[in-house]
């Protein structure tokens, strides 16, 4: 059991072959990413001889993914603030109320997990053209900020509750406002979920594709999954070009992953405790 | 638990309330807290949901006046052969990804969870694929599912020489739903494995150890302690499995539209196409209506049965 026996080397030697299998879309990706045409019509799985990366400039400027990186750090950010600062308040007031009202809402809010957004997904939309707020950072933020709610709620009245309510006490006792105990002293002890809500709504906001194709496409406001879509719409048989675009859009996202790598599967693997 | 209880003996309290308890009111936070999430959630999630519910019994195409039809799209849903068709797809996509990620989650986490010296980079490996966008994972598959004989799996086949198993994976009509399957699995079995390593790390070593002395095998080890203490994992894994294959749209919508035929057409590709092409807004939202039964329907049954069988063990 503890120690590296022939056996454990036999499993080693399994474990990374199934890697390798598990990663040869991967190969193909980055291999067809730096070849031209030619050698991708004659030699799609060979190495690229020579490797060439006019495919990543051409994309770079074909797919304008500067503006779109932009535009998805904008919107994943913007609608993280606002989600995680009205999420943890109600959580807050959640966690802490006794009255059957408060209990109604809880409740009311977690039915918005189950709920799929297709449901309302139309009378939305009506909703924000009505305002005339489709194509408008506006729209994408609050629509993040509405539909994460449900699951950015759990997870911090979960939290709230098994935390002593002492803290915030003493320090109303000692004269602070309802407003300073929670921004000094329980915010600040809630730094572990929200590292996790943080995570977790990031990955999906920064992924996310239907609700952005709905209300960003064709402005300047187009988020990277968006952009890629229309890109490998327009170029569908380029592969050379598409890869190059699919690797640039995906870059981002992964090096932040292989950083922050420990908290991010922490994060998955333990935010979703029922 | 906690809130039930309480509920109830404020109830048995009240009127009068106690003095000591008015005191301790006064030391929650004050309703405000909770005012911004409750507007935001009305505007963005309730008020659409219950006009998409209200929809639902309507003819409306998304432009002037509608009326109510009672039940009429519904019974046009359920002897529409497409929508039928779409409903049997989402419920084998599901059960497909449900059962095969899940267990090569199981397997992979199995796998890492041992002394290898390769597992930390083969647990991010393994995981690396669920941070990307599923748009771009289908963009990537449709490559690898590459009709043409020497390109993406087809080329590996022949180059390994299985060239007998070389298909049109996307564009065989019967094969085609399974492929989506397929990819959806390759994207998402390292979150499966990440949450059973949770669970894995959870087992005491001293039970391995205490069972190896007491001559049980590696399967009974398995069996009788490493399975039921992964009770937990394996409920919020099947939960977000089934939810997420009911719901999935991005990857076929990316990768096939539907097609070949109405070969990988699910409830939400149909209720996105009954919509965005033919208008047929209030058939679209009963259709929705019917997906979000079913994801309630689902969640509510695997909550129960799964609960019960963690309280077993």
């Amino acid at each position: 059991m503890n120690r590296y026996r022939p056996r454990t080397f036999a499993l080693e030697l399994l474990m990374v072959a199934v890697g390798v299998a598990f990663l040869f879309p991967v190969y193909a990706l980055i291999t067809l990413s730096l070849k031209n045409a030619d050698q991708i019509a004659s030699s799609p799985l060979g190495l690229p001889r020579p490797p060439t990366l006019h495919n990543y400039s051409e994309a770079w400027s074909a797919a304008s993914l500067g503006g779109a990186l932009l535009s998805s750090t904008l919107v994943t950010v913007l609608s993280l603030v606002l989600l995680i600062a009205i999420g943890s308040c109600a959580a807050y007031f959640l966690a802490r109320t006794r009255s059957r009202l408060g209990y109604g809402m809880y409740v009311l809010f977690l039915l918005g997990i189950v709920l799929p957004f297709q449901l309302g997904m139309i009378p939305l939309y009506n909703l924000f053209s009505r305002l005339d707020l489709i194509g408008s950072y506006q729209s994408i933020i609050v629509f993040y900020s509405g539909i994460q709610l449900p699951f950015t709620i759990f997870l911090y009245t979960g939290f709230i509750r098994a935390l002593p309510s002492e803290y915030a006490s003493a320090a109303l006792v000692d004269g602070a406002s309802h407003w300073q105990a929670y921004t000094r002293i329980v915010f600040p002890l809630l730094r572990p979920i929200t590292g996790t809500v943080l995570i977790l709504n990031a990955v999906f906001i920064w992924n996310d594709f239907f609700t952005p194709l709905l209300y960003l496409a064709g402005s300047d406001h187009e988020t990277v999954p968006v952009r890629i879509f229309a890109f490998v719409g327009q170029y569908v048989s380029d592969y050379g070009l598409v890869f190059a675009g699919l690797v640039l859009g995906a870059i981002p996202i992964l090096v932040v992953f292989l950083v922050l790598q420990r908290y991010v599967i922490k994060g998955f693997a333990s935010g979703l405790k029922g | 638990m906690t809130t039930s209880t309480v509920v109830k003996a404020e109830s048995e309290q009240a009127p009068p309330r106690p003095a000591r308890r008015r005191a301790r009111d006064r030391l929650g936070p004050p309703w405000f807290f909770v005012v911004p999430a409750l507007l935001v959630y009305a505007a963005i999630v309730l008020y659409p949901s219950v006009s998409g519910i209200v929809y639902a019994f309507t003819d409306w195409s998304g432009l002037g006046d509608w009326s109510f039809v009672g039940l009429k799209n519904f019974d046009t849903l359920f002897h529409d052969e497409q929508a039928l068709g779409a409903l049997k797809n989402t419920l084998l996509l599901t059960v497909a990804i449900v059962v095969v990620q899940n267990a090569i989650g199981l397997a992979l986490a199995l796998g890492v969870h041992t002394r290898i010296k390769s597992r930390i980079l083969l647990r991010a490996v393994f995981f690396a694929p669920v941070v990307v966008s599923p748009v771009m994972v289908a963009f990537l598959w449709k490559y690898v599912y590459n009709p043409a004989p020497d390109a993406g799996l087809n080329g590996l086949l022949g180059a390994i020489g299985l060239d007998s198993l070389r298909q049109d994976w996307l564009g065989n009509p019967s094969l085609a739903l399974w492929s989506v399957a397929f990819m959806v699995i390759w994207q998402h079995a390292g979150y499966s494995m990440v949450i059973f390593l949770a669970g894995l790390e959870g087992v005491p070593a001293d039970l391995h150890e205490a069972a190896t002395i007491d001559g049980a095998g590696r399967f009974s080890r398995f069996r009788y302690i490493t399975w039921p203490l992964l009770a937990p994992a394996t409920t919020i894994n099947l939960m977000l499995s089934t939810i997420g294959g009911l719901k999935l749209f991005d990857q076929i919508f990316a990768a096939t539209n539907g097609g070949p035929g109405y070969a990988t057409e699910t409830l939400s590709t149909v209720l996105y196409k009954q919509a965005f092409v033919f208008g047929r807004f209030g058939y679209s939202t009963a259709v929705a209506l019917v997906l979000a039964l079913f994801v309630a329907a689902v969640s509510l049954v695997q909550i129960r049965y799964l609960r019960a069988r963690e309280d077993q063990t």
